[in-house]
């Protein structure tokens, strides 16, 4: 692993204090099908990077090889290096069940479980061994909901299920479960596209909160909402990463064609 | 900018519609000082309160604009190429405003010396005014191709016209010491330069925000300056010289 960190320190000269997720050579085949070629990306620590792209432009399929999500497609293989705090994530050396307490993803759908709001945000921290009693647990699912900006709607109503909540709510309430191991990083793969207005702003506003603690990576359609809540974007096309930097570069004067003719819609 | 269209054609209409407009402005503000040094030149009133009446239409022709550019961000939400085609139309219809402004100043100016008997130096002026005419028309053809490398040349010859308006300050201050009866002439002339020197700044201006709209940036050398008349003061002993 020290081998490998040094390896890349050298080739990027990018302090690794300042770099939570960093990616060289990243190419991903789900069969014969390559869908990601050769991406090299480092995600700032404590940041929102937004990946943008047209609809099949690979930007999920990165973010699922961050967590190693896409394991569990039959056929799919990942190469290349994958780093999480400098340590090769793919190493065998892994364990894949902590790895996704450390990165945590929200997405598309709410997908709360079938159970009460307070097992939702319970569950994880019981089944990694976080919590050794009732207490511990009351105090972890109170302090994850309010993070997630969820607490005061439903403090009252921790025994009702997940799914009764509006779909604003129940985002939040993926959130809070995603918060509730500790994560360093949190995925979130269109986590608005779902969502009112109103809805996407309280998420909008919870991202900007949350990037004090937390690495945020967010795919999103929504250019606005790329522009709104990151600091750095990263455009994808054709499974390839055209261009990556701060996000108000990339909103006024992008440097690639592609990117300029994407965000301004003449084409995607 | 893109030579591809955008998906949502009437989105290519306005941003072209918002250029013809900013041309138009341009034409309207270029022939506004032409007008206005035309009535400098044969001493006609009538021309220059006709100048100073067609400042309207360019005024109503910036409020058009902004409107329009403000239509635009609350609609379009333009991102890159396109924002700064929109941004660089806002800010340069600004400029022509002013621009159209100094021309009026000028043709007041003109209603005013013309009530007094002529005086020479009132040849320099439309001699400067020439170099910021030809300057103007380049900045609108530069807008117009979008070439930043023609607004660049625009933007480096503005040296020039503080030079001219250098000599003309001291010119015009020999001329008010030698005889006080044509102070009140000169004084006219004076700040008629003055607003020709700073419709070149403004054209400029113009010049740094079509590089901007073109690369992203604005130019990075700051701009040749060559107007010394803050400075300058002129002595008794310098008139003795002069007259010598």
């Amino acid at each position: 692993m020290s081998q490998a960190l040094a390896d890349r320190t050298a080739r990027t000269g990018v302090p690794d204090d300042d770099i939570a997720v960093s990616g060289r050579d990243i190419s991903v085949f789900y069969g014969e099908k390559q869908a990601l070629f050769d991406v090299d990306i480092d995600i700032p620590r404590q940041q929102v990077t937004s990946l943008i792209g047209p609809s099949g432009c690979g930007k999920s399929t990165f973010l699922r090889c961050i967590n190693r999500m896409n394991d569990t497609i039959p056929g799919c293989r990942v190469t290349g290096e994958l780093f999480l705090d400098g340590e090769d994530i793919n190493s065998p050396r892994i364990d894949v069940v902590q790895l996704r307490a450390r990165v945590g993803m929200v997405f598309q759908k709410p997908n709360p479980f079938p159970k009460s709001i307070y097992d939702n945000v319970a569950y994880g921290p019981r089944i990694h061994g976080l919590v050794k009693n009732r207490g511990e647990a009351d105090e972890i699912v109170e302090r994850s909901l309010e993070k997630a900006g969820l607490l005061k709607e439903v403090k009252d109503r921790l025994q009702e299920p997940g799914t009764g909540l509006s779909g604003g709510q129940q985002q939040r309430l993926c959130i809070a479960r995603a918060l509730a191991v500790g994560p360093e990083v949190l995925l979130m793969d269109e986590p608005c596209s779902a969502l009112d207005p109103i809805a996407t702003a309280r998420i909008e506003e919870l991202i900007e909160e949350l990037k004090a603690n937390y690495t945020i990576i967010i795919v999103t359609h929504s250019m606005q909402q790329a522009a709104r809540v990151s600091q750095k974007t990263a455009f994808f096309h054709l499974g390839q990463l055209v261009e990556a930097g701060l996000t108000e570069r990339i909103f006024t004067s992008p440097e690639d064609e592609r990117t300029q003719g994407y965000i301004t819609g003449r084409f995607g | 900018m893109n030579e591809k269209g955008h998906i949502v054609k009437s989105f290519d209409t306005d941003l072209t519609e918002i250029s013809n407009l900013v041309m138009r402005m341009g034409g309207l503000a270029e022939a506004q000082l032409a007008m206005a040094i035309d009535s400098l030149v044969k001493r006609d009133s009538e021309l220059a309160q006709q100048t100073v009446q067609g400042d309207g239409k360019v005024d109503e022709l910036e409020r058009e604009i902004d409107n329009m550019a403000v239509r635009m961000l609350a609609l379009r939400q333009p991102m890159a190429a396109d924002l700064r085609v929109v941004i660089a139309a806002l800010k340069i219809s600004t400029m022509l405003e002013r621009i159209a402004d100094y021309a009026a100043n000028v043709a007041k100016r003109v209603i005013a010396i013309n009530k007094l008997p002529p005086i020479r130096p009132s040849h320099a002026v439309p001699r400067m005014a020439q170099q910021v005419q030809a300057m103007i028309k380049d900045v609108l053809d530069a807008y117009q191709n979008n070439d930043s490398d023609l607004a660049m040349q625009v933007w480096r010859r503005d040296a020039e016209v503080d030079e001219s308006y250098n000599s003309l300050f001291r010119e015009l201050l020999t001329y008010m010491m030698e005889d006080p009866r044509n102070i009140g002439g000169c004084a006219h002339l004076l700040f008629m330069a003055k607003n020709i020197e700073r419709v070149g700044d403004l054209t400029t201006n113009v010049a740094e925000i079509i590089h901007y709209q073109v690369h992203g940036h604005e130019p990075e050398k700051a701009r040749p300056k060559g107007d010394e008349t803050s400075f300058a003061t002129v002595t008794i002993d310098d008139k003795a010289e002069g007259s010598e």
